[in-house]
C-alpha cells in the first residue's frame, strides 16, 4: 500500500526552483531518513507533499481534504510552537483534532490513544505539568507525542531530534522503527547521518532542489556521495552493530 | 472548568439584577423588578423597561462580544496583547459616528447615528480585508489593520480639527469615551441581532484556536482550515465589535484585559476562554456601568473613562506578572 506518492513534484517560489522533478512513493514499514545539506529543499518537499504550499505535480497526500488528509499523516513542523501555557495532557490531545467532528469532546478511545502517545515518549510523568515551562528537548519530545498521538499510517517530522541528548535521540529514532515495524511509515528529515545511517530502513537525499540519491542507507552513503553532496570526508563502515558513520573532516 | 462556568454565571446575573437597582430614580429593588416582569402604567414600569432594561441589556451584550473578540483576536493571534480594536473596526466606526455627529444627520435621521457608525465599521472591514487579501498571515492582518485604525483616527482628528462649532467638538469627544447612559430598546434592537451573529461565528473557532497553539502549520495539517478561519474571525468581530461601537462608543480595555484576566483559570485552552472571556466581558461591562451611577451619580460619568481608569492598572499588573512569570 502506498502512503505517499509524489509524481513529477516542484516547487517554485519567487521565479526560484526550490524543488524539481522529484518522483517517489513510500509504502507500509518505510522509516525513511530525508538527509542534505542547508537549503537543499528538505523542509519544502514535506510541507508541499503535505499541500501546506502550492507546488506543481501530483502529491497524493495535498489531493486529499484537509479533514482526510488528518487521518492519514501527521504532521511535525520544524518550528517548535507551543503558544500558551497549557498542560502536556491537552497539548497532546490536540494531536486528536482530526478524529473529532465539530463540537465533540475526546472520546475514551483518544484518551487511550494520547495515553500511548505519552508513554511512547516517555512523559507520563509530564502529563500535568505546563507545556511553556519544560526546557526545549522536553518540549519536542512533547510535540512529537502530539503527532504520534494523531495515529495516521503516515507521520511526517521535520528534524524531530534537533535539540535532543543523546539518549532521547535513539530512543526517538527507534519509536519510529517500532512504528514502521507496526506497519506504519515515518518519514524524517535530520541532519545526524549517523542516526539516519544506523535508523533509517531508507534514505532520500536531497541537493540543490533536486532528488539525487534513494534507496538503503548502505547503498545511500557512500564516500564518493558524501563528498559531493554534504563536502565532508567520512568513515563508513558495514558492522554487525548496523552501519556506522562518522562524519570526519570537511572537504577543501 | 464547571465551577468557573459557575461562578462566572452566578456574578453576571448578580451584576444584571444590581444594574437593574441602580439609578437615579428612588425605587426599591422587589418594587422595580416586579414593575418590570409584572408591566402596568405606573412611572416604575416605564423607567425599568424603557431605561433601566436596555441599559442593563447592552451592558450584558456588548461587554460579552468585547470580552468574546478579545479572546477570539488573542487566540488568533497567538498574541495575549492584542485586542478586538486591532483590526480598525471600532475605530472606522467610530468615524462613522463622528461624521453623523458632524454633519448633523446624528440629529435629523432616527438612529442616524448608530447606523452611520455600522458603515464606517463595514467599509473598515471592507479596506482591511482589501488591503490584508483573503488568504494570507496573521501578520498582514495585523499590519492591515494598524493601517486602517490609524487612517480612521487621523479622518476623525481631522474632522475635529474643522469642527466650526465647539459643541459639535464637545459632542464628539463625549460620544468617543462610551457610554451606556440614555439607550433605547431600538438601540438594543439594532446591537443584538449582530452581536448574536458575530458571537455564534466566534464561538464556532474553538477547535481551530486550539489547534493554533501549535502553530499555523501543525494547525493547517490537522485539518484546520486558516483560510476560512480567518474570514470567520474578521467577519465576527467586525459584526460584534461594529455593533457595540454605533451604539455605546469606544470602550477600551475590556477585550484585553478579560480575556488575559481568565486564562489561568481556564487552563489556557483559547477554546474554553471564549466563553469564559464572553461571561468575563459582560461582567467587567456591567460593573463599570454600575460605577458609572454610583460614583458620580450627577456628573455623567462616562463607561470608556471607567473602563480605562480600572483596566490600564490592571494590565500593567498582569504584564507584571507575566514577566515574573517569564512567560
Amino acid at each position: 500500500m502506498t502512503l505517499l506518492a509524489l509524481q513529477d513534484f516542484a516547487v517554485t517560489r519567487r521565479g526560484r526552483d526550490i524543488l524539481r522533478n522529484v518522483s517517489l512513493s513510500v509504502g507500509t514499514g518505510e522509516l525513511v531518513g530525508i538527509i542534505g545539506p542547508n537549503g537543499a529543499g528538505k523542509t519544502t518537499l514535506m510541507r508541499a507533499a503535505l499541500g501546506l504550499i502550492d507546488s506543481a505535480g501530483h502529491s497524493s497526500l495535498a489531493a486529499l481534504s484537509a479533514r482526510e488528509r488528518g487521518r492519514e499523516v501527521a504532521w511535525m513542523p520544524q518550528q517548535r510552537e507551543i503558544a500558551w501555557p497549557v498542560d502536556v495532557q491537552t497539548l497532546v490531545t490536540l494531536g486528536r483534532t482530526p478524529h473529532l467532528s465539530p463540537g465533540q469532546r475526546p472520546k475514551p478511545e483518544d484518551q487511550a490513544a494520547v495515553d500511548r502517545a505519552l508513554d511512547r515518549m516517555d512523559l507520563l510523568s509530564f502529563r500535568d505539568r505546563t507545556a511553556t515551562r519544560l526546557s526545549g528537548g522536553e518540549q519536542a519530545r512533547v510535540l512529537i507525542a502530539r503527532a504520534l498521538a494523531q495515529e495516521t499510517p503516515l507521520l511526517m517530522a521535520d528534524e524531530p531530534i534537533a535539540g535532543l541528548d543523546p539518549a532521547h535521540q535513539i530512543a526517538t529514532m527507534k519509536i519510529f522503527g517500532a512504528l514502521a515495524s507496526e506497519g506504519k511509515s515515518v518519514m524524517v528529515s535530520l541532519h545526524d547521518l549517523g542516526l539516519a545511517a544506523r535508523h533509517c530502513t531508507r534514505l532520500i537525499v536531497l541537493d540543490q532542489g533536486g532528488l539525487v540519491a534513494d534507496g538503503a542507507p548502505q547503498e545511500v552513503l557512500t564516500a564518493a556521495r558524501v563528498r559531493e553532496t554534504f563536502a565532508i570526508n567520512a568513515f563508513v563502515q558495514d558492522t554487525p552493530d548496523g552501519l556506522i558513520f562518522q562524519p570526519l573532516d570537511v572537504v577543501t | 472548568m464547571s465551577r468557573l462556568a459557575l461562578g462566572l454565571s452566578a456574578l453576571v446575573a448578580a451584576l444584571f439584577v444590581t444594574a437593574l437597582a441602580v439609578g437615579p430614580a428612588p425605587l426599591g429593588i422587589w418594587h422595580g423588578l416586579q414593575a418590570l416582569i409584572a408591566g402596568g402604567d405606573g412611572p416604575e414600569v416605564l423607567v425599568m423597561r424603557e431605561i433601566r432594561l436596555p441599559r442593563a441589556l447592552l451592558g450584558l451584550m456588548i461587554g460579552g462580544a468585547l470580552g468574546l473578540a478579545g479572546a477570539a483576536m488573542q487566540g488568533y493571534l497567538r498574541n495575549p496583547l492584542a485586542d478586538p480594536g486591532l483590526i480598525g473596526v471600532s475605530g472606522s466606526a467610530a468615524l462613522g459616528a463622528v461624521l453623523a455627529l458632524q454633519t448633523g444627520l446624528a440629529a435629523t435621521v432616527a438612529l442616524g447615528l448608530p447606523l452611520a457608525a455600522l458603515g464606517g465599521a463595514l467599509l473598515g472591514v471592507g479596506l482591511v480585508l482589501a488591503l490584508a487579501g483573503p488568504r494570507g498571515s496573521s501578520l498582514t492582518l495585523i499590519l492591515a489593520g494598524i493601517a486602517i485604525s490609524a487612517l480612521a483616527a487621523a479622518l476623525t482628528s481631522l474632522v475635529l480639527n474643522l469642527s466650526p462649532n465647539p459643541f459639535a467638538a464637545n459632542e464628539i469627544v463625549f460620544w468617543m469615551m462610551g457610554s451606556l447612559a440614555d439607550r433605547s430598546m431600538t438601540h438594543v434592537a439594532i446591537a443584538a441581532p449582530l452581536i448574536l451573529l458575530g458571537g455564534v461565528m466566534l464561538g464556532s473557532l474553538g477547535r481551530g484556536l486550539d489547534a493554533l497553539t501549535l502553530g499555523e502549520d501543525a494547525a493547517e495539517a490537522m485539518g484546520v482550515n486558516l483560510t476560512r478561519l480567518r474570514l470567520v474571525l474578521i467577519f465576527g468581530t467586525a459584526a460584534v465589535v461594529g455593533a457595540a461601537t454605533a451604539v455605546a462608543g469606544a470602550i477600551g480595555f475590556v477585550g484585553l484585559v478579560v480575556p488575559h484576566l481568565l486564562r489561568p483559570l481556564v487552563g489556557a485552552r483559547p477554546g474554553r476562554l471564549l466563553w469564559a472571556s464572553a461571561f468575563g466581558g459582560a461582567a467587567m461591562l456591567l460593573a463599570a456601568d454600575i460605577a458609572v451611577r454610583v460614583i458620580l451619580p450627577a456628573r455623567d460619568l462616562k463607561l470608556g473613562v471607567v473602563t480605562a481608569l480600572v483596566g490600564a492598572p490592571l494590565f500593567l499588573h498582569l504584564i507584571y506578572r507575566t514577566r515574573q512569570e517569564g512567560l
